[in-house]
């Protein structure tokens, strides 16, 4: 039982998007196996998905259905068995090497004997950019992700919440048009994901950037997307792809209404469906 | 409760003073002292107690005490009397003397510096290799260990007299620098010093966690900038600690060099000449200064490391 993406609808909903935004993201048939000593690992099996210029797509699913895997093929950071990936056109590779995605992971990763500022120059200092312009941006990024003045600190300084927004500053900095997120608030409490929820709305909303977004909230999935791919495990596999109708400008307020609880019924009845709670 | 009273009450001085670091050291110091005075005391009487009776001279245990203590060649002489010893050929002679152990110390020092840098930059540059290249972690990695199985006293006579006979090395030791086996000294002291940073920068280099490296990926970093921003900073904390153990072994290596050939300068000739003559004192002060040396070197280390340490933003 193959649910395959519905691909091709734009996002509806979202005020002033192009009549026919071009695919960012083209997953066609894709396929993983891990060898392990225990045998192949099926991580995703005939995957496809195609993530549309200015999509928030989040991947949820429980543990090991494979959504980390698929974020991780699409940057390029695993190698795909089978099928094919391209981000812009081009293949995931070259798609890397044009730096032609920002990734935000799990942890912040920012580098201790870095400060904020050197952290999140990072990859414009690896592109080459000139140091007055680094700096230009750093501070341009840091007060976009709230974290003005906090340049010149180191992070064990800053609480984890900042330090992951330092990160996503850092994945913004070079303005790449696609952000991979993989599981970004994972290890925050409750109040701070809430609220760097709305920040990363804001942002989006801001920025226009594609998001690609994994996470195992429902909450978290229906507020932010603008469409929720639901993933079952064992094989990694899409059972589900829902689109979302609300306003690009909406607040943690629209968790209390019918459509926002209508959508995260069909993600938890997709989680249902996709998994067996008993292996 | 009783604990809440007991807040308030100023802590005994005892207790104060065995809170910070100069207490303990202190106390193991005097403790030490006690117990090498006492054993000068036993390890020179039967000495002392022969010459009275070949003397037949009347004695009391005050005065035994006190003649071990103060014998011209003691079997295992007082503190006092190496630190007398010091005082004359440290700070009593011209350092450019032959009689200071000023001199005889900066012959070896040097040795031991120059092999130390060698030492640390050939640990590195092995390190380097070992994490970047498959073949050499597996090719290097088990001669480099086996070296270090090698008992350093069955090296050094052959570096030096092998070294000894190539002409170039014997005339820029004679001539360039002045100093008979500086090289040798020094390759010795390499010998020992390059492994504690082999070891501990290839773990070092290997620190980065994956989520580390990975980040490093999504920018298509080149293998040298993932060097540069990522393994060499993460390695430096493993760096010191190396530094320090090889920058002690480096006096060893110079001073072990010494004693083979003979050698008429440095602590280790000191220490041979010594031995020669029964002089115990000066081997004694010898060593304690080569170990005062070495002391001091390590902490230099550890200054460099604090400063980058704060350089780094590392926690206070």
């Amino acid at each position: 039982m193959e649910a395959k993406a519905e691909t091709e609808t734009p996002v509806t909903g979202a005020k002033g998007a192009d009549a026919a935004p071009r695919t960012v993201v083209d997953i066609d048939k894709l396929s993983l196996t891990f060898r392990t000593a225990d045998g192949p690992v099926h991580a995703l099996s005939e995957v496809d998905l195609k993530v549309a210029h200015g999509d928030f797509v989040s991947l949820i699913g429980p543990s090991g259905c494979g959504k980390t895997t698929l974020l991780r093929t699409i940057a390029d950071l695993e190698q795909p068995t089978g099928g094919s990936i391209n981000v812009n056109g081009i293949s995931a590779h070259q798609a890397r090497l044009d730096r032609s995605y920002g990734y935000v992971f799990q942890a912040a990763a920012l580098y201790p004997w870095r400060n904020i500022e050197r952290n999140v120059t990072l990859p414009l200092e690896i592109m080459g950019v000139p140091k007055a312009e680094r700096r230009q941006r750093a501070k341009d990024y840091l007060e976009l992700v709230n974290l003005s003045g906090f340049e010149k600190k180191f992070p064990w300084q800053l609480s984890g919440g900042m330090q992951q927004r330092a990160s996503i500053a850092r994945a913004l900095c070079f303005d790449p048009e696609l952000l991979l997120m993989d599981e970004p608030f994972g290890a925050l409490d409750e109040i701070v994901r809430d609220h760097l929820n709305e920040q990363l709305l804001q942002l989006w909303d801001k920025t226009r950037k594609t998001v690609v977004f994994v996470t195992h909230s429902i909450p978290e999935a229906v507020f932010l997307s603008s469409r929720i791919v639901v993933m079952s495990p064992r094989p990694g596999r899409i059972t589900d792809v829902i689109e979302t109708n609300f306003p690009r400008d909406r607040t943690l307020d629209i968790r209390e209404t019918p459509e926002f609880l209508e959508v995260a019924h069909r993600v938890r009845e997709g989680l249902r469906a996709g998994h067996s709670y008993d292996d | 409760m009783t604990t809440e009273a007991a807040i308030p009450l100023r802590p005994s001085l005892f207790t104060r003073l065995m809170a910070g670091r100069a207490g303990p050291v202190a106390v193991v110091s005097l403790a030490i002292v006690v117990l090498w005075y006492l054993g000068a005391v036993y390890m020179n009487a039967p000495v002392q107690i022969d010459r009275y009776e070949r003397g037949k001279v009347e004695w009391t245990f005050g005065q035994l005490v006190a003649d071990t203590l103060e014998q011209d060649r003691p079997v295992l002489p007082a503190p006092h009397q190496i630190l007398v010893e010091m005082d004359k050929t440290i700070l009593g002679k011209k350092i450019t003397s032959r009689r200071s152990l000023v001199y005889h110390a900066w012959i070896t020092l040097s040795s031991a510096l120059a092999g130390f840098l060698t030492g640390a930059v050939l640990g590195i540059v092995l390190a380097v290799g070992i994490v970047h290249k498959r073949t050499l972690d597996k090719s290097l990695m088990p001669w480099i260990i086996a070296s270090q199985t090698i008992p350093i006293l069955a090296i050094a006579p052959m570096v030096v007299v092998v070294l000894g006979t190539i002409q170039p090395i014997t005339e820029f030791n004679d001539q360039v620098i002045g100093n008979s086996g500086f090289v040798q000294k020094a390759l010795v002291s390499t010998y020992l010093c390059f492994f504690p940073v082999t070891i501990g920068m290839v773990k070092g280099f290997r620190s980065p966690d994956i989520l580390s490296l990975d980040l490093m990926r999504t920018y298509s970093a080149s293998r040298w900038q993932t060097f540069r921003m990522l393994r060499w900073p993460a390695a430096l904390p493993f760096l010191f600690t190396s530094l320090k153990i090889s920058i002690a072994a480096s006096m060893v290596g110079a001073i072990v060099a010494e004693l083979p050939t003979g050698a008429q300068a440095g602590l280790g000739a000191r220490m041979l000449q010594g031995s020669y003559h029964g002089q115990m004192i000066n081997i004694w002060s010898a060593l304690l200064t080569a170990a005062l040396i070495s002391g001091m070197l390590v902490a230099l280390v550890g200054v460099f490391e604090k400063f980058t340490t704060r350089l780094m933003g590392g926690r206070p």
